[in-house]
This record gives structure tokens, sequence and C-alpha cells, in this order.
């Protein structure tokens, strides 16, 4: 028997996929099997307002993946998303075809607009749906690769790494703004049609969207659940709580941040594609700091080195931002500061931390010997000689 | 991910003349300056196979700056750190120098506070450190028995499921010396390994060092003359980031130069 294996899962992960999977069961059997007349009856709209919640989870987990496990606090956590959105946005224009307002079969609109001839280099081979799934994972995941290597092999930590993420997201912003990207500039990408041939306002494919959402969060916690649990997992909080102490170890620390932040950065960049088709648009305001600094609220609601906690911290934090912003709309930035003030003093360790603290400390506490003694033996032997 | 293949072969920092001393630790007029605070002036020292060492001096006589040069924390000015005969240890960081066989106990004791104590040993524990290698790899796969050994040898069996944060400083102190054994390493250095312990733990303490040095070389940096008397071994008095005196701890302590600038009148 190994020392102190923590099960793959435990209470609350078990928890956390059982309400996933009865939410793959109970949305689609509410949209699609209840009639449309009965109070039952869950409307489309909602089931994709649940799918864009279900993907700002994912980010979440992703992004407590790095900073609670590792301290890396991550500004710009957006950016992956972004980036992930935008591939999955470049293959629903190439599937508008010649259904544009301009009509041409090859170019989207915006380029016929902006008096594009051809097709620039970079879209080619985004009318395959593999192909833009594989950059999905590949561009964020190539980003997060060469950004956390050069910043974390330069010991670039703290604060100082949060502010050049946060650059980075920010300067991703400036850049899909302009025209000439060829990213549709300030209006991003829009009017999508087809998803795999089908209809992505059907309200079949939005059921599917929840699902494959649902799908890609549960897998996307396994993920980092078997990372965090491992020996791999306990290296990186130990990196986390004392990085130098580390070294003297024998370990590198800036090979176990690279591939917890390769693996976060792609996670993100699967939400973002996620997200897209069921909002109906990306466009650069993706990229906006304040996007990625609302997702580290979330996981510092629902409890920072948890997970689940993440995934319910951006789950309740986005449902009260759907009602505040709809009863009013001006008050929501004030209800989200004054949210993590209130967090920050009084569930310092969120939601979930809050909880396992009560519950695990009164079990630790049964296990303990009954007061820290100082080794018996060794002063004995001490004495002797 | 480039793991295990980017960490640089030792072969790659050898001084070109093989062997250069038959000496596991060879400085040799190593020189440090901080701001223009020169923390060593031209420090010398030899250290053989197998030998465990006391190294005494005031504050400020460069001690742990010493073990920063050896471990790869602080680059010298000036000056080589040969280890091993063959391997110039000032061309390589932190990993690498661990990774050879040099392990380290810091004077604040440094553990993993939120790890058990079992935890603690395991990511000590002498194998492979590559990322890739620790998700699947053998790490999680080692025997209890194992840990347990070593937690019986530092007496912290009775407290292997609690987080190393609870444990008290003398506990810490020795649960490092714990890890360090784990790491099993050629060479081990010990900054202040007794501080704020109870004489009675100072003496384990010393027992257990010099079980360790039966078979490692111990390198121990250490204020408490009873407690180095009790290592019955060699001993080096550092001043001014040089070398003052050297030899028996009977012969340093008469030494009028270390009466005078340590021991005191």
């Amino acid at each position: 028997m190994s020392p102190a294996r923590t099960p793959l899962i435990d209470l609350k992960g078990l928890i956390f996929l059982g309400l996933l999977a009865a939410a793959c069961l109970v949305v689609p059997l509410l949209n699609l099997m209840v009639p449309e007349g009965s109070p039952l009856h869950m409307p489309t709209y909602l089931v994709s307002l649940f799918g864009k919640y279900l993907s700002f989870a994912l980010l979440a987990v992703s992004l407590d993946l790095v900073w609670g496990y590792c301290g890396i606090l991550s500004l710009g956590h957006g950016a992956f998303f972004g980036l992930g959105g935008y591939a999955m946005g470049m293959y629903l224009m190439r599937q508008i075809g010649p259904r544009g307002v301009y009509g041409n079969p090859v170019l989207p609109d915006f380029m016929v607009f902006l008096n594009y001839k051809e097709l620039p280099w970079y879209w080619l081979g985004f009318d395959m749906f593999p192909f833009a799934a594989l950059m999905v994972l590949a561009v964020p995941g190539l980003l997060g690769f060469v950004f956390g290597w050069l910043a974390f092999r330069s010991r670039v930590t703290g604060v100082y790494l949060s502010i050049i993420t946060q650059a980075l997201t920010y300067a991703l912003m400036l850049a899909f703004f302009r025209n000439d990207m060829g990213l549709g500039g300030n209006n991003g990408l829009t009017d999508f049609k087809d998803l795999l041939g089908l209809s992505v306002q059907a309200q079949g494919v939005r059921v599917a969207l929840f699902v494959a959402t649902a799908i890609a969060l549960a897998l996307g916690y396994l993920i980092a659940r078997v990372m965090t649990v491992s020996a791999y997992g306990k290296i990186l909080i130990a990196v986390r709580d004392a990085e130098p102490r580390t070294r003297f170890l024998g370990y590198r620390p800036e090979h176990f941040k690279t591939l917890a932040f390769t693996v976060s950065a792609m996670m993100a960049g699967v939400a973002g594609a996620l997200y897209v088709p069921q909002v109906g648009i990306i466009n650069p305001s993706e990229f906006a700091p304040t996007n990625s600094i609302e997702a580290v609220i979330w996981v510092a609601v629902g409890g920072r080195g948890t997970l689940v906690g993440a995934a319910l911290g951006a789950i309740i934090v986005n449902y009260a931002k759907t009602i505040l912003t709809g009863a009013l709309p001006d008050a929501w930035l004030f209800g989200l500061g004054a949210l993590f003030v209130l967090v920050t003093l009084f569930l310092p360790k969120g939601i979930v931390g809050t909880l396992m603290q009560r519950y695990g400390s009164r079990r630790a506490a049964a296990k303990l010997p009954p007061e820290p003694e100082l080794a018996p033996k060794l002063v004995e032997e001490g004495r002797g000689s | 991910m480039s793991d295990a293949a980017t960490l640089a072969p030792p072969s790659a920092a050898q001084v070109p003349d093989k062997r250069l001393t038959p000496a596991l630790l060879y400085l040799d007029d190593v020189q440090v300056t901080f701001d223009g605070y020169r923390a060593l002036r031209g420090l010398s020292l030899t250290l053989d196979k197998g030998e465990m060492r006391a190294i005494i001096g005031p504050n400020g006589a460069g001690k742990t700056t010493m073990m920063d040069c050896i471990t790869g924390k602080t680059r010298p000015d000036l000056g080589r750190v040969v280890f091993d005969g063959t391997i110039d240890l000032t061309k390589l960081d932190e990993p690498a120098i661990a990774d050879l066989g040099i392990g380290r106990k810091f004077q604040k004791p440094t553990v993993f506070e939120s790890h058990t104590v079992a935890d603690n040993i395991l990511l000590a524990l002498k194998g492979p450190r590559a990322a890739f290698q620790s998700l699947f790899g053998w790490r999680n796969r080692v025997a209890a028995e194992r840990i347990d050994a070593l937690l019986t040898k530092v007496g912290l069996i009775a407290h292997r499921e609690r987080p190393a944060a609870d444990l008290s400083h003398g506990q810490k102190q020795w649960l490092e010396i714990g890890m360090l054994l784990a790491q099993d390493p050629k060479l081990l250095l010990v900054d202040e390994p007794v501080a704020g312990m109870t004489d009675a733990e100072t003496a384990a303490t010393a027992t257990l060092l010099r079980e360790i040095a039966r078979d490692h070389a111990v390198v121990v940096i250490e204020h408490d003359m009873h407690f180095v008397r009790a290592l019955d071994c060699r001993v080096t008095c550092l001043h001014e980031g040089a070398v003052l005196a050297e030899g028996s701890i009977d012969a340093v302590s008469a030494d009028p130069r270390v009466v005078e600038v340590y021991l005191g009148r």
C-alpha cells in the first residue's frame, strides 16, 4: 500500500460528476421531450445559456489547475479561451460557404467587404473540422508552452508573472481588433450557419452542444484530477509552496510549471471552442483583461485548489451575472467587486474550500496522535550516547 | 517537453584535466562579492570521501555563502568548486548539482508544509525527477515500507500522516534530515541542524548525524560547541570569508586566533 494515496474520485468529485451526468439526462429531456406548452419545458435559449456556463466552468477548472495547484496567478487565461474560440469561429465561417450576404463561395463576408482577393494562408484547412479541432488544442497549447517556458525558465513568478499574462491577453486583444489581421476586426466572426453539416440554430444541435460541453467539463476535471493526485501534482504543490527548495531536491520547477500551464491553456482553448457556437459570436472583446480577471474571481469564490469549486464558482457567479444584468444592468460590476471583497474577507478558501475544511478538519483531528510528542526513541538514543 | 533531455550531462562541465584531486569536494580560492561586500575572500577547503566536517565561525564568516556556492545558488566570482575530482560545480545549476548527489538542509527548516510528513519523504526519494515521469512513473508506486523505514530512523513515524506544517521546529529539522537521507546523496550539507532544539534533542541529532556519516560525507555548520564536540570530527573555523584554523576540536578551540574572533575569552 502506498502512503496516503488520494483517490482519483473523492466525495466532492463524485457529486460533481453525478450532477453533470444528471444534467446530461435532464436538460435534453426537458427540452426535447416535454412539449413546449408545459411549465416543465426548458426553452432552447436556456439550454445554450447553461451550456455557456459549463464552458466557463471548464475555463475555471483550467485556471484552477495552474493557480490553485501551482501558484501561477494567470490574469490572461482569456487569451487561450479566445484563441480556441477563434479557431472554432474560423471553422464555422468556412461552413457558411456561398450563403453569405455577398455570396462569395470561399471568402467570408468581411473579407469581401475589405477587398480580400484570396483567403489568407492561416485560414487554409479550417474548412475541415478535424483540422479546426486540432487547432483548438494546438494554438492555445503552443502559446501556453512558449510563453510558459520563457517565463518560468527566467524564474518570473508572483505578481510579475500575473502582469505579463495580463499584457499577453491585452496585446492579443489589440491585434485582433485590427482589420488587417484577417479575422474580422472588431466585429469578430459571426452569422454562423452550420456545424458538422447541421444548423447551429437547430434545437437538437443546441442540446448536443450542451451535452458536449458537459462531457468536456467532466473530462477536463478528470485530466486535472489525474495530474493533481499523482506524484506530479504533489511536486506541483511543493513548487507552489517552496519553489527554491524543490530545486535543491533536484527538480526543475520550470518543467513542471510549463507542463501544467500548457495543459491548462489547451483546456481553456476547448472551453472557448465550445462557447462560440452556443453564443453565436466571437470577437476581440473576449481577450479583454476584465474577462480574465472575472475568471479568477470565479475560482476564488468557488475555492481555489479544489477544481470542483472552480467549476461551481463559475456557474454561480455567471448565474448571478445573468440575473443581475437583467434586473440592474449598471450594478453588475459593483456586485462583482463586492462579491470578491466579501469572499476574500469571509471565505478566503472559497465555498468548497471552506466546506472541505469544516468536514476534513474533524476527520483529521481524529487521526492525530494525542499530542506532538518529540520522537522518544531518538531522544533516548541521544541520552545514551 | 524536453524535461530529461535538456538536463545538462555532467560531462559538459568536466574540468579538462581528469581527477584534479582525490578529494570528494575541493574548494579552490573561492571568492564571492555582494554589492561590494566580500563574503568569501579566497576560501579553500578539501573534504575527503566519507568524511564528516564541522564548520564553525562568527556571523558573516561566509559559512552559508560557502554552501550556496557548492549547491549552485550563488556563482563565485573567482575560484573553483570541484566535486568528485572532475566536476566543476560553478558551471551547473541547483537541480543538476542535486542530481549529482549533493543534498542540503537549510538553516531555517524548509519542508513542504501542506504535504504530509510521508509525502515530504516521498518527494525527496532518490530517482528520476522528470515531470512526465512523475505523472505515472515509479514515484506513484513507492512502497510504504521504504518511507516508514526512513521515518523510523528520524523518529517521526508516529507523525507520518500529519501535515508537515503541524510539526514542531525540532521535528521539522528532523524531517529535513530524513528528506536528505531519502535523497541518499554522496555529500550532505547541513546548516545549523540543532538551532532551537532542547539539549536532549541536540544529543539525539548528534547521534543521528554520526550514524549518517558512516556511509556519507557530511558537512555541518553549527554554532553550538557542545554539539560540535559530540560530532567528534575535524573542525574548520571560518573568519571573514576564509579559513582561519582547521584541525581537531581541541586544537581549533585552543587556537588563539579562534578564541579571539569567535569563542571569546
